[in-house]
């Protein structure tokens, strides 16, 4: 690394807090010249005026301006209405991109949860719950694209030839163990958007389970104690009491999960860059800005994919206001 | 990766019972959930080995054989492909720009944030719920609905394809999580410690860095990890506002790149992969308690 970007880094990472901090501190010298009354009045405006500045600037603003873009024609000069909406649900490729991201949205949803919870009950009854958890976890911690080149690796196929060796991990134990015929898993239109789906999972089912598994923690032991002692079995414990308990969790992950799915963009580009049937809104949006230069219709689909956010935007804020009101 | 407030049902940070830690032994009946257990443990490994393995191997033995039979003689394991990714593909330049990106764009937002929550927790102002609402609503917005408009006002800056540009568009995108997390930590704080304070005189500026900081150091620390981790493993903000241009491209710009240019050489590419996940996953390791506590805390940012 150069001088300059030492520097230049230094500078940012000390410089920032630096100036921040001197203008709390110097803001907060000229407030205390004001008449008392004014104290409290204006104070609270400075501390979080310059959050509401970025905020303004790079999400309220940008938001808005991207509904303002999606109802002209690509040259900004005219207004069409919804015709970029139509033009663009029109398309036969995104609704393929609007198809997967429902099944991103069933089945990456459904799998997390089911894995996470299946992992967080069986983890808290054995004796090396931590290293489990650690392990299942660790994929959290990397990148999308990292994870995409890891199941691209996985997912390799070579040609069912003699001498030829599967050097995918899934094609040989397809092959050699199961003695199916190798598989195409990016490619093969049948399969591939669950090969896809299920590189995202195995990096958020640690996420799960983390969480469940704290709030599988917090169910009073005596419940299911209760349970066991009137003759319930294993089965009929976490049936009946452990997974009505862990609704509210697995819920709100399920929240979590469901803008993922909506926004899913990295394994896709990476892996398949939306060839094989395989693209997504996200990854749609992104190749009309850059690829075919249509701000216009860009702009369309991300107001879609807003569009599609907001049930969960709704449930968030209810459950906000709800936890305000009982704290 | 999304930004959603998590984990409203109260999780108690378990002083778990005797009771529940019965069956933590080995028995005979509990064989079928130990093999089911951790068999799912090595199906989550796998992967990961085999591409740690792979980046071990010589390229004419990774597009021919299995990762796994490097585990047979003869062994063959060599640290080339490290050396040619390194060197010739840019990648150790993109180490550095990771750094330069991820870095200042974790500890501006959470400077900015922390005075913001501070105030969100606990100074009185109009609008401050309706305000604090619209933050919560911000966490599920996509951040594809914000790209052209600040693509564009970039271009006029000439901010796109700079650092600074990338470090304020993350300091942006990142501040409603911040802000979220840390004003309901700080909030979560005694009331009776400001009164004190107060009545010894202290104002807002003091009861901030001489109360509220120092209790909050693992809040800052979860908030730092997710910020670090968001930012390091991004791929979309990068590709839009830094264009490509390969003097100032991430890792993950650059070994998504990779992919399409080097396509089936997985010797390299498993070793490329492997450098981009090196920091985060020590990073992880060492700070996993912080991380699970943020997380179960109040919220996560994926």
């Amino acid at each position: 690394m150069d001088a300059q970007r030492i520097t230049f880094l230094v500078g940012a990472v000390v410089g920032v807090p630096v100036v921040l901090v001197l203008y709390i501190v110097v803001t907060d010298w000229l407030i205390r010249r004001l008449p008392p009354a004014q104290h409290g009045r204006v104070r609270p405006w400075l501390w979080v005026g310059p959050a509401l500045l970025l905020v303004t600037g790079f999400l309220i603003y940008p938001g808005l301006a991207t509904a303002w873009i999606s109802l002209f024609t690509n040259d900004g000069k005219s207004f069409v209405g919804l015709a970029n909406f139509g033009k663009v649900l029109g398309d036969h490729s995104v609704l393929i991109a609007i198809r997967n991201n429902v099944l991103w949205l069933v089945f990456y949803t459904g799998l997390v949860l089911v894995f996470g919870l299946i992992l967080a009950v069986m983890a808290d009854r054995v004796p090396y719950e931590g290293p489990v958890k650690s392990l299942i976890f660790m994929p959290m911690a990397i990148s999308f694209v990292a994870a995409g080149l890891i199941w691209s690796f996985m997912y390799q196929y070579q040609p069912n030839l003699p001498g030829v060796h599967q050097t995918g991990t899934l094609n040989a134990v397809w092959v050699n163990l199961l003695h199916q015929q190798p598989i195409a898993w990016v490619i093969d239109e049948r399969v591939n958007n669950f090969a896809l789906i299920f590189a995202a999972v195995w990096v958020w089912t640690g996420f799960a389970m983390v969480i469940t598994s704290a709030a599988l923690k917090g169910i009073p032991p005596e419940l299911t104690e209760a349970a066991r002692v009137d003759g319930a079995t294993e089965l009929q414990v976490f049936a009946r009491i452990t997974v009505p308990l862990l609704t509210p969790t697995l819920t709100v992950i399920g929240t979590t999960l469901v803008i993922f799915a909506l926004k899913a963009f990295d394994i896709i580009y990476v892996m398949t860059n939306g060839l094989y049937n395989t693209d997504v809104m996200a990854r749609r949006m992104y190749g009309e800005m850059f690829t075919s230069q249509n701000y216009a219709n860009s702009a369309a689909i991300a107001m879609l994919l807003l569009l599609a956010v907001i049930p969960v935007l709704i449930f968030n804020l209810r459950r906000f206001q709800f936890q305000e009101a009982i704290r | 990766m999304s930004v959603v407030p998590v984990a409203a049902p109260p999780i108690v940070e378990a002083p778990v019972a005797a009771a529940s830690k019965e069956g933590r032994h080995f028995t005979l009946g509990s064989l079928p959930l130990h093999i089911a257990l951790i068999l799912l443990t090595v199906i989550w490994i796998v992967p990961t080995l085999g591409l740690l393995v792979s980046s071990f191997r010589p390229g004419f033995l990774v597009n021919r054989t299995g990762w796994w039979t490097a585990f047979s003689p003869p062994f063959q394991f060599t640290l080339q492909n490290y050396s040619d990714v390194l060197q010739s593909n840019n990648l150790f330049a993109s180490f550095l720009n990771s750094l330069t990106i991820a870095i200042p764009a974790t500890v501006i937002p959470i400077a900015i944030a922390a005075f913001a929550a501070y105030a969100f927790a606990w100074m009185r102002f109009p609008f401050r719920n309706a305000l604090f609402l619209l933050l919560v609503g911000l966490l599920a917005v996509p951040l594809q609905v914000t790209l052209i408009p600040v693509l564009t006002a970039f271009k006029v800056l000439q901010l796109n394809g700079s650092f600074l540009g990338i470090w304020l568009a993350h300091t942006g995108y990142g501040l409603p999580f911040a802000i979220y997390l840390l004003r309901n930590f700080f909030g979560s704080l005694p009331n009776d410690l400001f009164e004190s304070a107060s009545i010894d005189g202290a104002g807002p500026v003091t009861m901030f860095f001489r109360l509220v900081l120092p209790l909050s150091v693992p809040a800052l620390a979860s908030l730092a990890i997710f910020q670090f981790l968001w930012t390091w493993n991004d791929l979309l903000v990068a590709l839009v506002y830094l264009g490509g241009d390969p003097a100032v491209a991430p890792m993950t710009v650059t070994v998504a790149n990779l992919v399409g240019s080097l396509g089936q050489s997985y010797e390299l590419l498993t070793a490329a992969a492997f450098v981009s996940m090196a920091l985060p996953l020590v990073v992880f390791l060492a700070m996993q308690r912080y991380f699970v506590r943020g997380m179960t805390a109040g919220a996560v940012k994926g």
